[in-house]
This record gives structure tokens, C-alpha cells and sequence, in this order.
């Protein structure tokens, strides 16, 4: 059996093996919500808030995400709904809210345990197009840092890698490190057998991870 | 632990069981090649019916071959005598078997059980087992063609083995076409004991072996295959070319990283981790091994295009994009040198056109002058033989040898050999790569230049194209050196 790890549960475990993720604070009520964000001033307006638990795994498709969250009034009311949307079969839900990140370009980084060959780790041209393009470059982990800066080589649209519609080329050192922080994912989380971070929104050149999703081997009161 | 394979590529002597007078057998044929190839050891032909064959004595029975004459045995015999006759090798001193014998896993269940109990005899027996349904073995330092079809193949240090014994043969037929021959070759079969990594595990020990060369088509354990492949590929350089790549092979996911996972994709960033350098199909993955066991790795990516004439030339650069290569602007000292060698109609850029303008010696004199300068990794040279070609017209032709022909032909014929020679020579010199191509090479082989070419046991690529694509393969994989420091 395996699990499928909250959103923020997910972000706090990728965060902590060097994946930079957008700045959120989560509650389960909307006092606990607001009181967070006034403790996390890095958590800034625009904000984006998600309803999210192990058992959610389609946030967007039950309409549980809320976009351009811009004051703190609408945020109560987002929460408000949010909270009141969930199921009885939704178990543990919590609200998660974090800083809208503005970038056209978007990557998929993720982790895949392959049937032939193992854990692998995977880059990719994200955005709605992804699975019609399949643009990825893949390696076995754990990776080094040359494997990295050739995943990243490998893309066939390096185009969107370079200077793009007024944003900077991306930080390639800060694609590579996120590569190898996943790799770290891999190797020290026991268990894991999948991972996305999807989106990967390039903020001005740096890859910053707005949706994570990690899936664990083992059972509901792990780990 | 390496298996000892030298008793299979190298024998001093070698018992071929289910020998006949049948030529259509597979007995009589791999004693034939054995024979016509010259193999170096001695032969022990056994059969039922004791006799002469192709000259040589058929023995009755293996326990009639002297005791310690034979290290490996070559098994043509239906399936079910094949137990009884390697213990009967075994006895006389055999370590090495190639089955070439069919009626195993690819059989039905009989078969799958008829295997299961040679892996077990062959590890008792102590002997390296390979195959079986096996098309053979082939090892020029031995001179061995124990094979149950054609072709041998000129020697040379690429190394072959195969999960297709068809492939065997293509890549054979290739190093003669080429003039870039083999050290060893051998079809897995069944791979019921060895398999691919096993052969190339000893290739990378062999000192006879400078590239090895594999074709592929299933994986078993691939992450097992990359941790063995990987140290090996980073001593000596593997081709590798993949059938079934184009297989969908996309896995049921929850994930959306699973759901991009293709068999092919993962396979080939394995490749590119582990260092082995993936071919799209047979012929490109030969010109890569020949270009491997015959040129220096370029240092970088920067190339420069040499031609007597223009078309060519933008061929080549077209063929470029899309590669890791990449054809600079001219370095200034070059084209200053460049432009004392040639008329002014030449093109002052890179391709160095020479728009015709070439002299008695030119071609070498330029080939030189970019290989060596510090700004350029490797060329591409293109138009050989085109002279060459006009020759053979006038060869050919009534008016042949009067009217001062002959002179011009053989002044033809002899430049084209000399560029070939050069573009050797100099790459050698130079310790950079120097790739030609001329669609003579295919069109026209005997023409002096890719005949020349082929003497000496250099590729001659059929197309600008082609010789792109092996440099640029070349040029990545000396990337992925060059990023691990090796």
C-alpha cells in the first residue's frame, strides 16, 4: 500500500532537503489561518489557498483551490468555503495558503519508481502541454551534479530556457540544486515512491515549486 | 565476479558436435567457416557416422578426442543428447561452450525446463555457457568463425555481441563494407548464463578491444545492467542500439511524472548517466564504434567544415543543428593561412568552401591547418573523390588513354588516395578527429578515395549527415568525460 502525502506535508519534506517552495502557512480553521500568516510575513498578497489532506488528491478538479487572493477579507471567505466544502471522507483537511508566484514558464520535476530501473528522477517542460509535448529528460537516482547539468541539457526546448518574453534565462545552478535536493528526496525519506513538484514556476529565472506531492510506501498513521 | 571468457574467444582447440555431410546442417557449416576462416587451434568434429568431412576426420564419439586438446566445445545437436555430450567435454578438459543449439526457452515449457537444467550442468561442470539458440562466435585474434551462418569479418578492435544473432551478421557486414573490422562477436541467444553485460565486461578487459558495440532488446534488471555498465563504459567506450525503443511502453501512473515515464525515456537517460553512447539504428551505431576504434575524442564542440565544393558544406552545417556541435566562425590566423593556399573565390568563412580552387596540395595542406589550430575540435572533411569520379569517366571512355588521359587519371586517382591518407594521418597527428564523408563511399566504393579509406580501416561515411551524426555522438561522449573528470 501506499500513501499519498498532503500538500503541505509533502512541501515540508522537499523544503527540507533544499527544494524551494513558495512561501505558505496552513491552518485548520480560519483564525488559525489568518493568525499564521500574521506570524509569516514572507507569506505576502497575492495569495492562493488550497483545501488539502492525504485523501484529496484533486484539488483543482473538486474546485478546492482559490486563485489572487489580494486582502485578508477575502481570504476569511475563501477559507470559509474551503473548509465547508470538504467531505466527511476527505479525513484530516487543513487550509494552505501561500504567495502567488508570478512566471510564464513552467518545468515538472518529479520522481518515478520504474519497474525496470528503480527510483528515477525526472525534469520536463510543465504547463497544461506537458504530456502532449513530453519534453523530459530522466536519470536513476541518486544523481550527481554532472548528471544534473545534463538532465537539464537534455531538454529539447532549451529556447524556453533562455531569455524569455522579458524574464531572465533560468538560473541553471538553481535548476541543477533543485534536481539533486529531489534526489535527496529519495535517497533519505524512507519509502517514497513518487514525487511531483508540479508546477515548477520559474520567478524570474529561479525554480520555485508551487504544488508538491509526495506518495509513501506504508500505511494511513505513517509516516 | 567476470566470467573467463577466453576459452570461448580464444580455444586451442574447439569440438563441433552433429557434424555431417550435409552441407544445409549447421554441423558442416560451422565446420566450413571454421576451416575458410583459418581458425589458429585444431578442430574435433564429432558425428554419428564417423568419417571424413571437408577433410577432416569425423570422430564417433567426444571420447575420442585426446585429453586436454579442446577447451571449448560448439554445440549443434538436437536438445535432448546435449546434457551427455558437455559432461563428455567436460571430461576431456572443455571449459567453454557455445550452444548454438535450439529447443530451449524459445520451445514451449519442455524447453524452459531443457534450460533450467543446463544452467545447472554448466555451473557444475565449471564450464562458461553460451547461448543457446545462438547463431555463434567469431574472434579474429584466433582467426574463429564458429558460427552456423556467414559472414567473418576483417580483424580490427571493435567488439560485438548481440541479443539478435541478424545484428551479428549486419555488424559484420558493415566492418567489411567499412574496412573497420572486429575483434570478437558473439550472439547471446537465449542468454541462459552469459548476457550482454557478461561479454562486455570482458571486452572492457580485452586487450584486443577498443570499443564495444551492442544490440539490445530486452532489459531484465536494468538498474543491475547500469550499476555493471557504467564503471565499464567510463574504461572503454560502448555503442549501444536498442530495439522495440519506439514501443509506447507508457507505465499506468497516479503520478504525472509517471504518467511522462516511456520505457525509451528512462531508458535512454540511463545511457546518458552511465556513459554509454546510444545509436539510433544499426548503421549509425557501426559508424560511431568504427569512428571510436580508429579516431581521437574531439576536446570540445567547435567544427570546422573542409570542402571542395559548396553544396556539401551546407549539408554538413544543416546536419549540425539539433547536435551538441557547433561550426564557429573561422579563427582569423586560420583563414589568413587559409586564404594564402587558395584562389579568392574561396568562401572566407566556415565551411571552408574551396569552390574548386584546390592544387596538388592543398587539401592536406588545409586539413593541417584546422586540425591542429587550438580553436578547433574536430573537422569534417567533404568531396573526396570527386576527381576521382571524373576519372573513371574518362577511363571508361573511347578516347581513353590518348589525348593526355592517362596522365590526367592516374595525377586523379592518386591525389583522392592522398587525401584519404592525409585525413588520417593528420587526425592522428593532430589528435583531432577528421570525419569524411563522400555518397562514393556507397555509390562507387572502388573509387581511390573511399577505396583508400577502406585500405586503411577508416570509416568513409556515405553522407554528410552520417558523419555529423558519428562526430557528434563522439563529441558528447567526450562531454560526459570531460564532466566526471575522467
Amino acid at each position: 500500500m501506499s500513501l499519498t502525502l498532503s500538500e503541505a506535508e509533502s512541501r515540508r519534506i522537499v523544503s527540507s532537503h533544499g527544494v524551494v517552495v513558495s512561501p505558505f502557512v496552513t491552518g485548520r480553521s480560519t483564525d488559525e489561518v489568518i493568525t499564521a500568516l500574521a506570524d509569516h510575513p514572507e507569506v505576502g498578497y497575492p495569495v492562493v489557498a488550497k483545501l488539502c489532506g492525504r485523501a484529496i488528491a484533486h484539488k483543482t478538479e473538486r474546485g478546492l483551490v482559490r486563485l489572487q487572493i489580494v486582502d485578508e477579507a477575502s481570504l476569511r471567505s475563501a477559507t470559509d468555503e474551503l473548509l465547508a466544502a470538504a467531505r466527511p471522507d476527505d479525513g484530516d483537511v487543513e487550509v494552505l495558503v501561500s504567495t502567488m508566484m508570478a512566471g510564464n514558464r513552467e518545468l515538472i520535476v518529479g520522481l518515478n519508481d520504474d519497474p525496470q530501473f528503480g527510483m528515477t528522477i525526472m525534469v520536463g517542460v510543465g504547463g497544461v502541454l506537458a504530456e502532449a509535448i513530453r519534453d523530459v529528460s530522466f536519470r536513476l537516482v541518486p544523481i550527481s551534479e554532472a548528471d544534473a547539468v545534463e538532465m537539464v541539457d537534455d531538454l529539447t526546448t532549451q529556447s524556453l530556457l533562455r531569455e524569455f518574453r522579458g524574464e531572465p534565462a533560468v538560473d541553471r545552478g538553481a535548476l541543477t540544486d533543485t534536481l539533486l535536493a529531489l534526489s535527496r528526496v529519495a535517497t533519505e525519506v524512507p519509502g517514497v515512491c513518487s514525487a511531483d513538484l508540479n508546477p515548477l514556476i520559474l520567478v524570474d529565472g529561479r525554480p520555485v515549486a508551487v504544488d508538491a506531492l509526495l506518495e509513501i510506501d506504508g500505511e494511513e498513521d505513517s509516516p | 565476479m567476470t566470467p573467463d571468457l577466453s576459452k570461448l574467444f580464444d580455444p586451442k582447440g574447439i569440438i563441433i558436435t552433429g557434424v555431417s555431410n550435409h552441407p544445409g546442417k549447421f554441423g558442416f557449416v560451422t565446420l566450413h567457416n571454421l576451416i575458410v576462416a583459418g581458425y589458429h587451434g585444431a578442430l574435433f568434429p564429432v558425428g554419428r557416422e564417423p568419417g571424413e568431412v571437408l577433410g577432416r576426420d569425423v570422430l564417433g564419439s567426444i571420447d575420442d578426442v585426446p585429453e586436454g586438446a579442446a577447451d571449448m566445445v560448439f554445440i549443434c545437436t538436437p536438445q535432448a543428447v546435449n546434457e551427455d555430450l558437455l559432461r563428455a567435454a567436460a571430461a576431456k578438459g572443455v571449459t567453454a561452450a557455445f550452444f548454438a543449439a535450439a529447443g530451449y526457452r524459445e520451445a514451449g515449457p519442455e524447453g524452459v525446463e531443457a534450460e533450467r537444467r543446463l544452467v545447472t550442468l554448466a555451473d557444475e561442470l565449471g564450464i562458461a555457457l553460451a547461448g543457446p539458440n545462438g547463431q555463434g562466435v567469431v574472434s579474429t585474434p584466433s582467426s574463429m568463425c564458429a558460427q552456423i551462418v556467414a559472414p567473418y569479418a576483417p580483424a580490427g578492435n571493435i567488439a560485438v555481441a548481440s541479443q539478435s544473432g541478424n545484428f551479428v551478421s549486419a555488424f559484420l557486414n558493415l566492418a567489411h563494407h567499412t574496412g573497420v573490422g572486429i575483434s570478437r562477436a558473439v550472439a547471446a541467444g537465449n542468454a541462459a548464463v552469459l548476457g550482454i553485460a557478461d561479454y562486455l565486461e570482458w571486452f572492457t578487459d580485452d586487450p584486443e578491444t577498443a570499443v564495444s558495440l551492442v544490440y539490445i532488446e530486452s532489459v531484465d534488471d536494468g538498474r543491475a545492467m547500469f550499476e555493471r555498465l557504467r564503471p565499464l563504459a567510463e574504461r572503454k567506450p560502448i555503442v549501444v542500439v536498442k530495439g522495440g525503443a519506439s514501443a509506447a511502453g507508457a507505465r499506468a501512473a497516479a503520478s504525472h511524472t509517471g504518467a511522462l515515464a516511456s520505457d525509451d525515456s528512462v531508458f535512454d537517460g540511463m545511457c546518458r548517466q552511465a556513459g554509454l553512447i546510444r545509436a539510433r539504428d544499426v548503421e549509425e551505431a557501426f559508424e560511431a564504434a568504427a569512428t571510436l576504434a580508429t579516431q581521437p575524442l574531439p576536446n570540445g564542440n567547435r567544427v570546422v567544415v573542409v570542402t571542395t565544393a559548396g553544396g556539401w558544406g551546407v549539408a554538413a552545417m544543416d546536419a549540425m543543428a539539433g547536435t551538441t556541435l557547433h561550426a564557429a566562425p573561422l579563427p582569423h590566423d586560420l583563414e589568413a593561412a587559409v586564404d594564402e593556399l587558395l584562389p579568392p573565390r574561396w568562401s572566407k568563412n566556415n565551411p571552408i568552401d574551396m569552390a574548386g580552387g584546390e592544387t596538388r596540395d592543398t587539401v592536406p595542406a588545409i586539413l593541417e591547418l584546422a586540425a591542429a589550430h587550438p580553436d578547433v575540435d574536430a573537422v569534417v572533411f567533404l568531396g573526396l573523390g570527386i576527381q576521382s569520379g571524373t576519372a573513371a569517366m574518362m577511363r571508361a571512355g573511347e578516347f581513353y588513354p590518348e589525348h593526355g588521359l592517362e596522365r590526367i587519371v592516374a595525377f586523379h586517382e592518386r591525389q583522392d588516395s592522398r587525401y584519404a591518407e592525409a585525413a588520417a594521418e593528420i587526425s592522428a597527428e593532430t589528435g583531432t578527429p577528421i570525419v569524411v564523408a563522400t555518397e562514393l563511399a556507397t555509390a562507387h566504393p572502388d573509387n581511390p578515395g573511399p577505396a583508400t579509406m577502406r585500405a586503411n580501416g577508416r570509416v568513409c561515411h556515405s553522407s554528410a549527415g552520417r558523419a555529423v551524426r558519428s562526430l557528434d555522438l563522439l563529441a558528447r561522449h567526450a562531454a560526459w568525460r570531460r564532466a566526471r573528470e575522467l
